[in-house]
Formats: structure tokens, C-alpha cells, sequence
């Protein structure tokens, strides 16, 4: 018997006779024989709680995680800070275990959460109708470009290069299934150059601040989209949404993003949440579910799941997504870390980030060999370029016990050696100077490396 | 408990401008002036009207708020299709470890050898649990994966010069299948179901022609029941050089006992959320994997987890990620996927090991007999047949039409009777060819006692509503709330909390 089974011998031939078999084999008589397998899977035999918490553990010794060096990786997911109450509530079996609140009449404490957190995601974008989660950041622009396409057909998306490389890469798998083009948007001095869009263009889709960091001018690309009749999706990151001008104020039609960074711990790229929020033209064409607020018999507020015919499980293939399990618990994070920053606190948070990344790119950039790749407004992150090969800088880095951002390079070949170094409100003044002095270092180390060679 | 009447104010209802929880580290570096850093044109008017709620308030809260909602540690959750089983405790203290939670994702793969490895040897297993060589751990959900699958189908068609026009889903399909057909730019075919709940074959031969690209199937079906015909729908499918799609919703029933990969599916999903522990959350987070067979591999997502062998003799090898997949269909989502969710279920198959999965998959078999069994035994089967006279697999599926007809309740009053008895309703109307239906999935973590109760408990309303069917059709009556007016909140959507301040 398994530990998280029950069934004894007993159990089971009581149960057997009930059935009217004699054995469990008979109860699997339908699988045609040959389609048996009649051997034991190749799996090791089960372990115990504790050998496999030691196993587990010895797994995660192997890694360096940001707990083991000082971490200015960001490039989509963030290193912040997330409280302890996180933990504390959303560990809950009420709302760890349960299923999706298919009987609302048992599940107001997680459709409640969901109404919570919408109007949280609607604050902070600007935007009047949010859902109660998507997968994640890149695949919630995928999403966006389908609900373009269920809205206006046409045949092209135009998408920045200033738009996170994951992301771009998710539409343009989904757009070849349905026969879109993809056209890129380049980007001129680090910010997004808007092209002139014909009327075959289905959306325009931007990030905010973009990959580089640079913070968009969303009004303006907005605009232009509208002119041409398209959808503007904006890709945001979340926090400073806090202080940035919304995608709502600049007239953006969708706005996306990845959740991570709010209250939702790194986990190597997941699970985290997608948000998605849109205008109320935009609501019955939206993917997902969303919790809206109605009565019950006796007239007491509630909760249920709304709009479900937008949904596969009524719709099928007249559905405006196949998306069924989304991140609630993720997005429950996510609104509970909002509410503990609070009013005020998000815009503390956000102009503490923002002061400290401005220090940390005048250290960088008064590092010799270190230089700016644009100079457009930055939040929390920001691009430089080496003059060393920026994979060896960062290796001799990650020697020192710094992780000194991400390389450009694979995704931007005309950056190849780009550094892009995220700055959140865990990177202390201390932190940020040690980071200038073994970056410093390593440069220098490798372009005298470099010379050398030369001179030889 | 006091406040009674403030059950449902949201955390927006109890804010009050001045209160706080956090409270931000010290400002290390200089106070530049904020206009020098972000123009003024490029701010927003004013902050987000997020709550002011000091800790205390927010854990009563959301304290608060849990207790409004049932859930699978506190009692049976029969929901078919979902397989609610049990979510091992050890998992999420192993998920919490700061060397898999604190892990970036875009650490260099020298430094993410521990993260790597685990990924490897959970597609290593889910690659042998479904009989197919090549999985990836990429797409974020169920839906995700059915996505990829058919991606990779169209793919594969595409790599061979073929243009396919159409996908044929049974008319038994989870409502996810055609909508992901729609999804990848297909049109959906619906292969109708036989007297015995099997696919139709006659009518899967007249559909399948060079028009389709893929079949997408469950094994066994949503309506409990093994797809005895699999052999000669293979045999169809595959003459007609489509793919056979297996949908891993109901894998639960035969892990370790029949394999999708030697019932000849091409492509397999997997739901980490439903066979392999991953706790649902409430709706979320899950995880979807794919594991394919030789001739789709080249088009996996990517980058593909590998382990490089070591030259050097004796060395370790080398875990790393693989972008270099040109026929790749590309990305589904960010990064390399729901990573802690594989942690947790790489910890339950750890835990199981090969016979401990079979044992959990022949229990769940064993359970959802017995309790077909019992509920014949309770006089249930008169009011509650089963949709098919089979034995049935992990799940079963029952008609409610000779209860409406006879008792005058109908399937959703006895669901709703249910919840006053501490039950979670099955699935109810699903699948659709099943009039009245509620499909049932006790799940192998379940005690034959729980079992027994829960046929006491349908014998019990269906007692009740001979007697008098208007106490099921009020029902419930002592939930949080009661019936909710679905109708009018899709009328008039209210779908966030309306603000007092600005």
C-alpha cells in the first residue's frame, strides 16, 4: 500500500466482491491484451518521505539560486522581496487545494479573491474589465494577438524588437498557425519606431518599459494603431505600472504582463501569472475566466464565474481561448502582495527601484569599457554594452559571487555584447557598488586579456 | 464569530487612507528628484487606487475569506475528470527550498545543474509512463499542451509538404479539445459515440480522410470507459497518415498498466495537476507536458532540456538547455515552464516509484467500481443509472433523466443537495451525450468508508426528494451563500469593486 493510498487487503476483496470480480486485473479486462504492459515500469521503486526530502534537497544544493549570489538577473522575472503573509495565506489548503470554483456557492473565498484581484489589475493598468489570470507573461501576448485576430481578421502583426524575446517568440508560433505575418518594429536608440501601418494591420504590440529597458512612449504607438484601425496590445511590467503613465491614459486596447514580480517567487521561471485587462469593447471577446459580483436567493452578495460562454467548456470550438486551468493561487499571491504595498507603498516601492537603478547606471557607466545603450528613462532595469565579451565578463562575475545581468547577445545580435541588469529593491546601494567594482574588474581583466593577445 | 455582516466587504471595502503594511527599506542612495528620473509626461495622473490595510487586517482577510470556500483537505471532491487526489505535504516544503524557488530562470546552465537534472529525470519518467522516447515540459497547462500537440501535428504535415484542412475530436471531448483545434487554425470534425460509449468506428472511417490532420482522443474517455476500439482507430487514423492525439486527462486510470505510446499515439499530454499531485489551486497553477514519439521530436518547443554525456570518463554529465532546434514550432510561453510544479510532481513519482504509481492508478480503478457498485447497492441505479452498463475505469458517468423525470429534481438540485452534506458535487453535465449527467471520480486517495458514506449520502436525497423535491431543488442551504444569480451577473457584468475614493 502506497502512503497516500488506503485501500487494505480486506479493503480490497470486500471491495472486489461488491463489484462482482475476482481480482483487480479483471477490472482492467477491457484493455485489449497486447496493449498491456506486462512488465513493471522502469521507474526506481518508491522512496520514503524523508529519502526523498533528501533528495530533493541534494537537487537543489546543485543550483545557485539568488539566495547564493548577489543576483542583478531580471530580463522577465525579478528577484523582489515577497512577505512572509504570502506564504502564510496562500499555503491554506481552502485555497491551495480546490478545484476551479465550479459550485459558487462553496467557493466565495476564491471567486472573491478573483473579483479583489481584477479590480487590483484594472487599478493598475488603467483598463476596465481584467481576467482572473493567464499562464504567464509571454503567453498572454500570444493571447492578446488572438483576441486581435477574433476581433479583426487581418492578416499582420506588428510587434517591437523592443518586446521581450519569449514573447515574440510566442506570437510568431501562433500567428504561423493562422496564417498572420509577423512584421518586427526596430527599435531606434533603444525605444520602439513605429512603421507605417496599412489597414491590414490586425495589432501593434509593444512592451512597457521595453526588453532594454527604456520606458515607451505608449500614447504615441497607441495612437498610430488606432489611426490604422488596428488593436495597440502593450506588454507591461507591473510594478511600474505604479508610477508610469497607463496603458488606459494612452489609449492602449489590451495590456498584458507577467505577475511574477508581484509577490510570486522565482521558482526557475514558474508557475507564476499572466494579467490581462482590456476595455469593455474588448470584454466578451477576452480569453479566460473572470468572477463578477451578483446576488443570491436571499439577495446576500456573491461571487460566481461570469461570461462563461465566452469559455471552451460551453462554447468548444466557438470559444475565444481553449484555456481552462489558469494561476489562481499565483494571482492570489499577487493580490495579496498589492494590498500589503498598499496606496502609497507601491509608489514607494517603485521610486526606491527607480533611484536605485539611476545609481547603479552612472556607477556602470563610469566604468571603463562600460557604456550606454540608450538613454531613455529607465524604471528598474537597463542595457550597457562591454567592450569585452560579455559571456567571460559574466563568468569571472559569477566567480566573485556576483551575477551581473543578463547577455544580450542570443537574442540581440547587434548588442552582442549587451549587458541588461535588473535592479530591484533587494539590491542595496552595497550591493550595486560591489557589482561596479567586480564588473569593473572583469572588464578591465578582460580587455587586458584581449590586448595581450593582440601584442603576442 | 462578530462581523457576521462584513463577510463580504473586499479588502478595497476595508481600506482607510493612512494605514499601511509595508514599509520600504531605507533609501541608500541619493533622493534625486523624481522629474528627473521619469518626466512628468510620461506619469500616470494618480496612483492605483490599491488598498491601505495594515497587516493584521489583510491575514483576517484572507483568513477570512479561505473559510468561504471548500476544499480537498477537508472533505470528498468526486469531480470528475479533475482527479482530485490527495497533494502530498512534503511537496510544497521541497518546493519551498530556496535552491528551487529562489532559482532565476535565465541562470547560466553551469549554475543550474541541480534545476536541470530534475527537469531531465521527470521527462525521462513521464517518458516512460506514457511509452513515448521525447517530452517536453514547456506548455503551462492542459490546454497548453493540446496546443502544442496540435502545433506539432501541423507541423509534422507541413515538414512533409502536406496541407491539412481538419481535426476530428469525439463528440465525448473535454470542450478544451475543439477549442484548441480552433485555436491552431483547424476546423473541428465531431466523430459521434456508439450504443456502448466507444468512438463510432463507422462513422470515424467516413470522416477520416487526407483532409485531417489529427485525431484527438481520450483514453479513457470522459466517459469512463476505455476506448476498446483503440487498436482498429489507430489502424484508421494512421491510414489516412494523421496523428493520434492523446489527451492525459484520465491517465490516471492506467499508469503503469497500458501505455499511449503502444496504443500507437504519436503525441500525449499530461496533466501534472491531475494524475501527479500539483494542488489545483483554486484554478491554477498546473502543467501540461508533451511526450512524443521519434517522427514528431524534431518539432518540440524549445529550448529542450538535454543531458550532454561527459567525454571525460568518470566526469558528471552535463545538463543543458537546446535552442538549436531549427524545425522547433517555436515557443508556447516564457522560459522553461512551470518549474516548481515539477518539482512537486517529480517528488510524487519519487515517492511511488513504478509499482507505487500502478497501485494508485488499479486503486482509483478499484474505487470508482465500488462506488458504481455501492450506489447500485443504495438503490441509487434506479433514479442514477449509469450512462454505459460497463466496468468502468478511474471515473463513471451517471444519467440524472430518470431522477428528473420521476423525482422531480434534477441533476443540479442534487448537486446543490450535496453541499449541505459536506460533499463536493461531481462534474455535472458533462459529458454532453449524457442526459442529466454527473460524472464521478473518487481517486485512489479516497477510504472505502468515505466511499460508502458518499452512497449513503445520494441514497439519503434521493429519499428526500421522493418525499418532498422542493427541499433539493432550494437547495443549499447551509453554504456561505445560496443560489447565486448567474444569469444576472452575465447581464450585467460587475467585474471589479467600484471605488469610493479617487
Amino acid at each position: 500500500m502506497t502512503r497516500y493510498t488506503s485501500a487494505t487487503d480486506a479493503d480490497r476483496s470486500e471491495m472486489l466482491q461488491a463489484i462482482g470480480v475476482g481480482s483487480i486485473d479483471e477490472l482492467f479486462a477491457e484493455i485489449p491484451a497486447g496493449l498491456r504492459l506486462n512488465r513493471p515500469l522502469a521507474l526506481d521503486p518508491g522512496r520514503s518521505e524523508q529519502e526523498v526530502f533528501e533528495e530533493l534537497k541534494a537537487l537543489a544544493a546543485k543550483s545557485t539560486s539568488a539566495e547564493d549570489e548577489i543576483s542583478f538577473l531580471g530580463a522577465g522575472m525579478y528577484d523582489h522581496y515577497v512577505p512572509a503573509l504570502i506564504d502564510s495565506i496562500i499555503l491554506r489548503s481552502e485555497f491551495l487545494t480546490p478545484y476551479t470554483p465550479y459550485q459558487p456557492e462553496i467557493s466565495q473565498g476564491g471567486l472573491q479573491a478573483m473579483f479583489e484581484y481584477q479590480t487590483a489589475i484594472s487599478e493598475l493598468t488603467g483598463l476596465p474589465v481584467s481576467n482572473a489570470s493567464v499562464y504567464e507573461g509571454p503567453s498572454a501576448v500570444g493571447a492578446a494577438a488572438y483576441v486581435a485576430k477574433l476581433t479583426n481578421g487581418r492578416k499582420r502583426f506588428v510587434i517591437s524588437r523592443g518586446v521581450h524575446p519569449h514573447s515574440r517568440e510566442c506570437v510568431r508560433t501562433l500567428a504561423h498557425a493562422w496564417d498572420v505575418e509577423v512584421v518586427e518594429a526596430p527599435l531606434n536608440d533603444g525605444a520602439t519606431e513605429i512603421p507605417h501601418l496599412g489597414d491590414d494591420v490586425s495589432a501593434v504590440i509593444v512592451q512597457q518599459p521595453n526588453f532594454l529597458g527604456a520606458v515607451e512612449d505608449l500614447t504615441a504607438i497607441a495612437g498610430a494603431a488606432r489611426e490604422a484601425g488596428a488593436l495597440s496590445i502593450a506588454a507591461c511590467d507591473p510594478l511600474p505600472l505604479a508610477l508610469l503613465k497607463t496603458p488606459g491614459e494612452a489609449g492602449v486596447d489590451i495590456a498584458v504582463g507577467e505577475g511574477q514580480s508581484l509577490g510570486n517567487r522565482l521558482d526557475f521561471g514558474g508557475p507564476s501569472f499572466g494579467f490581462f485587462a482590456a476595455t469593455e469593447a474588448l470584454m466578451r471577446r477576452m480569453p479566460g475566466r473572470i468572477a463578477g459580483e451578483t446576488k443570491d436567493v436571499d439577495g446576500k452578495r456573491g461571487f460566481v464565474l461570469t461570461l462563461q460562454t465566452r469559455e471552451q467548456h460551453i462554447r468548444r470550438e466557438k470559444a475565444t481561448s481553449n484555456i481552462c486551468t489558469a494561476q489562481a493561487l499565483n494571482a492570489l499571491a499577487g493580490v495579496i502582495y498589492l494590498s500589503w504595498l498598499g496606496r502609497r507603498g507601491i509608489v514607494e516601492l517603485v521610486e526606491l527601484m527607480l533611484r536605485r537603478t539611476a545609481y547603479a547606471r552612472e556607477r556602470l557607466q563610469d566604468i571603463d569599457g562600460v557604456t550606454q545603450i540608450h538613454d531613455h528613462p529607465v524604471v528598474r532595469e537597463f542595457a550597457v554594452e562591454l567592450d569585452a565579451p560579455v559571456q567571460r565578463v559574466i563568468a569571472r562575475c559569477q566567480e566573485q559571487g556576483i551575477n551581473p545581468g543578463y547577455a544580450l547577445g542570443r537574442d540581440y545580435p547587434e548588442y552582442a555584447n549587451g549587458l541588461l541588469v535588473a535592479i530591484t529593491e533587494r539590491r542595496t546601494r552595497a550591493d550595486i557598488d560591489r557589482l561596479a567594482d567586480v564588473l569593473g574588474a572583469a572588464v578591465a581583466a578582460e580587455r587586458e586579456a584581449a590586448g595581450a593577445k593582440a601584442t603576442a | 464569530m462578530i462581523a457576521q455582516a462584513d463577510d463580504t466587504l473586499t479588502i478595497y471595502q476595508r481600506s482607510k487612507a493612512g494605514r499601511r503594511a509595508f514599509v520600504a527599506p531605507d533609501t541608500d542612495v541619493p533622493e534625486r528628484p523624481l522629474d528627473d528620473l521619469l518626466p512628468p509626461e510620461a506619469r500616470r495622473a494618480a496612483p492605483p487606487r490599491l488598498p491601505e490595510v495594515a497587516e493584521p487586517e489583510i491575514v483576517r482577510h484572507y483568513n477570512r475569506l479561505s473559510k468561504r470556500n471548500f476544499d480537498l483537505d477537508t472533505g470528498f471532491y468526486p469531480l470528475g475528470s479533475c482527479t482530485m487526489k490527495h497533494n502530498p505535504k512534503l511537496h510544497e516544503r521541497v518546493a519551498g527550498l530556496p535552491g528551487h524557488a529562489r532559482m532565476h530562470p535565465l541562470q547560466d546552465p553551469r549554475y543550474a545543474q541541480g534545476a536541470l537534472e530534475l527537469m531531465w529525470r521527470l521527462q525521462d519518467a513521464l517518458g516512460e509512463i506514457a511509452g513515448l522516447p521525447h517530452v517536453s515540459l514547456q506548455p503551462s497547462a492542459g490546454s497548453q499542451g493540446e496546443l502544442a500537440g496540435v502545433l506539432l501535428t501541423r507541423a509534422l504535415h507541413e515538414d512533409r509538404g502536406e496541407h491539412r484542412t481538419k481535426v476530428l475530436t469525439p463528440d465525448t471531448a473535454h470542450g478544451t479539445n475543439p477549442a484548441t483545434v480552433t485555436m491552431a487554425g483547424y476546423e473541428v470534425v465531431k466523430v459521434v459515440s456508439d450504443a456502448n460509449g466507444n468512438v463510432d468506428l463507422d462513422d470515424l472511417r467516413a470522416k477520416a480522410d487526407e483532409d485531417v490532420a489529427c485525431l484527438m482522443l481520450t483514453n479513457p474517455s470522459t466517459l469512463g470507459l476505455f476506448e476498446t476500439g483503440i487498436e482498429e482507430i489507430e489502424r484508421i487514423v494512421h491510414g489516412v497518415g494523421a496523428t493520434l492525439y492523446y489527451d492525459g486527462a484520465n491517465l490516471n486510470a492506467i499508469m503503469g498498466i497500458s501505455r499511449p505510446g503502444d496504443m500507437g499515439f504519436d503525441i500525449v499530454h499530461f496533466n501534472l495537476h491531475k494524475s501527479f499531485t500539483q494542488p489545483h489551486g483554486g484554478g491554477g497553477p498546473g502543467a501540461g507536458p508533451v511526450a512524443v514519439s521519434d517522427r514528431i521530436e524534431p518539432y518540440l518547443p524549445r529550448p529542450q532540456v538535454v543531458r550532454r554525456e561527459s567525454t571525460t570518463n568518470g566526469k558528471e554529465p552535463f545538463y543543458d538547455l537546446d535552442y538549436d532546434r531549427p524545425k522547433s514550432i517555436g515557443r508556447l510561453r516564457g522560459f522553461q515552464g512551470n518549474y516548481g510544479v515539477f518539482v512537486r510532481s517529480y517528488a510524487y513519482i519519487r515517492s511511488l516509484g513504478g509499482p507505487g504509481l500502478k497501485e494508485a492508478s488499479e486503486t482509483a480503478v478499484l474505487n470508482a467500481n465500488y462506488l458504481l457498485a455501492k450506489l447500485r447497492e443504495a438503490g441509487v441505479a434506479q433514479y442514477l443509472p449509469a450512462a454505459y452498463d460497463r466496468l468502468c475505469m478511474h471515473e463513471f458517468v451517471l444519467s440524472g433523466e430518470p431522477m428528473r423525470r420521476e423525482l422531480k429534481i434534477k441533476t443540479l438540485d442534487m448537486a446543490k443537495r450535496l453541499l449541505d452534506h459536506g460533499v463536493h458535487p461531481p462534474t455535472v453535465y458533462f459529458p454532453l451525450i449524457v442526459e442529466e449527467a454527473l460524472m464521478v471520480e473518487p481517486t485512489e486517495t479516497e477510504t472505502k468508508e468515505t466511499l460508502d458514506r458518499f452512497a449513503e449520502i445520494v441514497a439519503d436525497i434521493l429519499r428526500e426528494a421522493r418525499e418532498d423535491p422542493e427541499v433539493a431543488r432550494a437547495a443549499p442551504y447551509t453554504t456561505p451563500v445560496r443560489r447565486l444569480d448567474e444569469a444576472g451577473a452575465a447581464r450585467h457584468p460587475v467585474v471589479r469593486q467600484a471605488m469610493t475614493q479617487d
